[in-house]
């Protein structure tokens, strides 16, 4: 079966490197352009994974987070979480929030492909 | 009984007695004769009788003569050497006592000489040695006070209860800064000898730092302090450190807290500027983490073979966009800070011209070189590091002079943008750009005198620049050095402290050991009181049918002195026209009222500046109708105590008919100039009242109740004639 990925970002110039790559891994990918998009298609498509930007309009990724974190029927979701601040401080809110994993912006792409795999357990 | 009494029994004694033993041995002869023997004596000596008798006289009076000499040399000569030597012990340290009477008496007389004398040079060594001492402590408090005017810190010391009993010109200036008012009353209502401290900072903060200070002492730390740092009212950002003052005990354990010194810094510039170099660094850093991970991303994207052209030309247009972008921002960014841009060395501010002319005195006193100024520009202060700097241009005037033969050079200072030019100008050749750049790379070397530096460090240290250009058309070379400008400091006014002829009262250190809290206001004494000295001048009498102040003088008194430096005098307008004729008395005309605050501007700084005081005018009925009747308006109420020359003259003098001012100045010797100002009639006013002090004591009025409640009598008085 093939993996859904979400990437919520609302930076184009990311989101075209990202889809291209995730589609590359053949992966089934959407985007979402703020918080409130992200929350919906999650709830709506039911990724397996969302690649989450932390400062998004409406919503930011920490607010995605919980809310999925607090939704039991969403239990699934891997949620790796990138940042464009390099504070260790909001690395540990997010993983206390329930992201799986956490990249700080900018991150080498071969890395972020490697940590997606691992998060949904595919194994070469 | 007096020794002229004493005499007279002691000689009518010494008679009776000669005559009785003159009787009894007579008696006593003629019982021993026998009868016959008697009848022959009888005849012999019944003739002579008158004879015997004055025999018996004469050694009668001979007895009292002998008696009278001794008792003169034994009784009367002594008690008045008593006498006298009673005085030198009393009120005449100098006499001696005569060297007469017998060698007994002479001999005491002598010795007792001699004790006064070893007396009296005691005295006056403890004197001279009291003399000494007070004067050396006089000359510390001088050298103090001359120290902290000096001192480029701000510095306050407060006793325990917050009142400050000293501080200097530049923490004066930084109040006026915090202060709410400072046009009116330039922060004199919130600094002052005598002044509450928690005007200004909250006391719960003053009191955590003290418990931190005592915190400290307790676990013997050396040198215990506190810092905090608070805002003021103005939105001024105060960093304050807080050092303890110690009673003098020479046993340190036994040592307490006194009082405590703050030394204050507005860090409000400081802190925006660090605030600034803040921003710019988040901007340089965490700004680009985005734009960078863009960039990345695309540019790892490239890497893929199988990336179609469409594709790759997408990536290479993200980051085309997202470099342009950074540029952008790293540009802004540049231009934005570029002030804060400095290295970090620490520079000081300085008046331009004042660096200048230490430049001169050194390079004319190390170099021997004379040293023309040229067009200073006397506004341009300067971010520097003088030292270096100073011997950055002595050691290009001695190579100057040493190599070139320079016979005089000049220096120049010119505002240019955020720089300022500083050039050094000769007369003559200018050397080729290989011997400057030797010269700016070689350590420094003037005389015997050595430094590591180089120019091109001392310039570098400035965040600066240095060449060397010519004048061709004046046959004239200079080292134009670019320095950083710094923003022009509030000089010190001169007329904030020489309002006396003397220093400035900016210290009273007895206030150590005045403690508020031991007696209600009432029954405090009058010496130990602290008092706002006022007087106003007014369009005319009758505050009811709308005359108006037009200005408020006011001087104090703490601790029994006069503080003609904490001044407040404010002409006020006010508000509807003035009568020509009354120009005539207090000298003030329209002219000098436009422009000026109203009364709702001046009567809250006044208000703060008589707060916790109290008040004395002459004839204050008249003074505290006009602040009553304006109450309503402004919301404030004038409700301390208050005391009246007018009404305290007449306790002392009861029998003088004037209780003028000028009168009573002119019967208590206080010299009058500059009356018929606000604050010249107050400065005369607290002097009149100064003076009444002592007298009222005199008649037993110590106590502020004691003061006010004997003039409501001399004003009931009054009031019955």
């Amino acid at each position: 079966m093939t993996n859904k990925v979400l990437i919520a970002d609302d930076e184009v110039n990311i989101v075209i490197s990202l889809e291209f790559l995730m589609k590359r891994e053949g992966f089934d990918v959407s985007v979402a352009k703020d918080g409130e998009e992200a929350v919906a298609k999650i709830r709506e498509e039911r990724p397996d994974l969302v690649l989450l930007d932390v400062m998004m309009p409406k919503k930011t990724g920490f607010e995605v987070c919980q809310e999925v974190r607090g939704d039991a029927g969403l239990g699934d979701t891997k949620i790796l979480m990138l940042t464009a601040k390099g504070r260790d401080t909001e690395m540990a809110k997010g993983l206390a929030l329930g992201a799986d994993a956490y990249m700080t912006k900018p991150f080498s792409t071969k890395e972020l492909v490697s940590e997606v795999r691992k998060l949904l357990g595919i194994t070469e | 009984m007096n020794s002229n009494a004493r005499l007279g029994i002691a000689i009518v004694s010494a008679a009776v007695l000669f005559f009785v033993f003159s009787g009894a041995i007579g008696v006593l002869f003629w019982n021993d004769l026998s009868a016959d023997e008697q009848q022959i004596l009888l005849p012999l000596l019944t003739p002579r009788a008158g004879l015997l008798t004055a025999m018996v006289v004469t050694g009668g009076v001979v007895v009292a003569l002998i008696i009278k000499t001794l008792f003169e040399s034994y009784d009367v000569l002594p008690a008045r050497l008593a006498e006298t030597a009673r005085l030198i012990v009393t009120t005449e340290p100098a006499r001696r006592l005569a060297l007469e009477g017998p060698g007994g008496v002479r001999e005491l007389a002598n010795v007792v000489n001699e004790l006064a004398q070893h007396r009296e040079s005691l005295q006056r060594d403890v004197q001279a040695q009291i003399q000494e001492g007070r004067r050396s402590v006089e000359e510390e408090k001088n050298r103090l006070a001359a120290l902290m005017s000096e001192l480029t810190q701000s510095v306050v010391v407060c006793n325990l209860d917050g009142r400050i009993l000293l501080y200097n010109n530049r923490a004066r200036m930084q109040f006026r800064a915090m202060s709410d008012a400072p046009a009116v009353a330039g922060g004199g209502e919130l600094i002052g000898l005598g002044r509450s401290i928690y005007t200004v900072f909250d006391r719960g903060l003053i009191a955590h730092a003290i418990e931190s200070l005592q915190h400290g002492m307790r676990r013997s730390s050396s040198q215990p302090v506190a810092h905090f740092v608070t805002t003021t009212r103005a939105g001024q950002l105060i960093r304050v450190q807080m050092a303890p003052v110690m009673s003098a005990r020479e046993d340190k354990q036994e040592q307490t807290l006194t009082g405590f010194i703050l030394m204050l810094d507005n860090i409000t510039r400081t802190f925006e500027a660090e605030s600034q170099r803040d921003l710019l660094l988040h901007s340089a850093t965490e700004g680009n983490r985005a734009a960078l991970a863009n960039v990345r991303a695309a540019v790892e994207m490239l890497d893929y073979d199988d990336l179609e052209p469409a594709m790759r030309e997408r990536f290479i247009g993200i980051i085309k966009d997202e470099v342009q972008g950074m540029s952008v921002r790293l540009d802004e960014a540049a231009t934005t800070f570029a002030s804060t841009l400095k290295t970090r060395w620490p520079l000081e501010e300085m008046l331009g011209a004042d660096f200048v002319n230490a430049a001169r005195r050194r390079i004319e006193e190390k170099v021997g070189l004379p040293v023309k100024l040229e067009d200073v520009d006397e506004s341009v202060w300067l971010q520097l590091d003088s030292f270096s700097l100073l011997q950055a241009l002595t050691y290009l005037a001695s190579r100057l002079s040493d190599e070139f033969e320079v016979r005089e050079v000049r220096l120049r200072l010119a505002a240019a943008e955020r720089m300022a030019h500083l050039d050094l100008i000769w007369s003559g050749q200018a050397m080729s750009t290989e011997t400057v750049m030797a010269w700016e790379l070689e350590p420094m070397q003037i005389g015997s005198e050595s430094s590591p530096l180089t120019i091109r460090d001392v310039v570098e240290r400035h965040d600066g620049e240095m060449w060397l250009e010519r004048e061709k058309t004046r046959h004239r070379a200079f080292f134009r050095v670019l320095l950083p400008k710094a923003q022009p400091q509030e000089q010190p006014e001169a007329e904030t402290f020489l309002r006396g002829e003397s220093r400035p009262e900016y210290y009273d250190f007895d206030l150590f050991k005045a403690s508020e809290h031991e007696h209600a206001l009432d029954d405090r004494l009058l010496s130990e009181l602290t008092f706002t000295v006022f007087d106003t001048e007014t369009t005319g009498l009758n505050p009811s049918q709308g005359d108006e102040i037009i200005q408020v003088g006011a001087t104090r008194i703490v601790n029994g002195k006069l503080l003609k430096s904490e001044s407040f005098e404010q002409l006020v307008d006010p508000k509807r026209p003035l009568a020509p004729e009354s120009a005539e008395i207090h000298g003030i005309t329209e002219v000098m009222l436009a422009g000026q605050p109203d009364i709702k501007a001046v009567l809250p700084a006044f208000h703060a500046f008589a707060a916790d005081t109290v008040l004395v005018a002459h004839n204050a009925a008249f003074d505290m109708r006009f602040l009553q009747l304006k109450e309503e308006a402004t919301g404030l109420r004038f409700d301390q105590p208050v005391l009246d020359t007018l009404l305290l003259s007449p306790l002392i003098h009861p029998n003088q008919e004037s209780h003028r001012l000028e009168a009573i100045a002119e019967r208590m010797g206080v010299h009058i100039m500059g009356r018929h100002t606000a604050l010249g009639d107050a400065i005369v006013t607290g002097e009149v009242f100064l003076k009444m002090l002592p007298l009222l004591a005199e008649k037993g009025i110590r106590t502020l109740r004691e003061a006010r409640e004997a003039a409501e009598k001399t004003y009931y008085a009054r009031v019955k004639y």
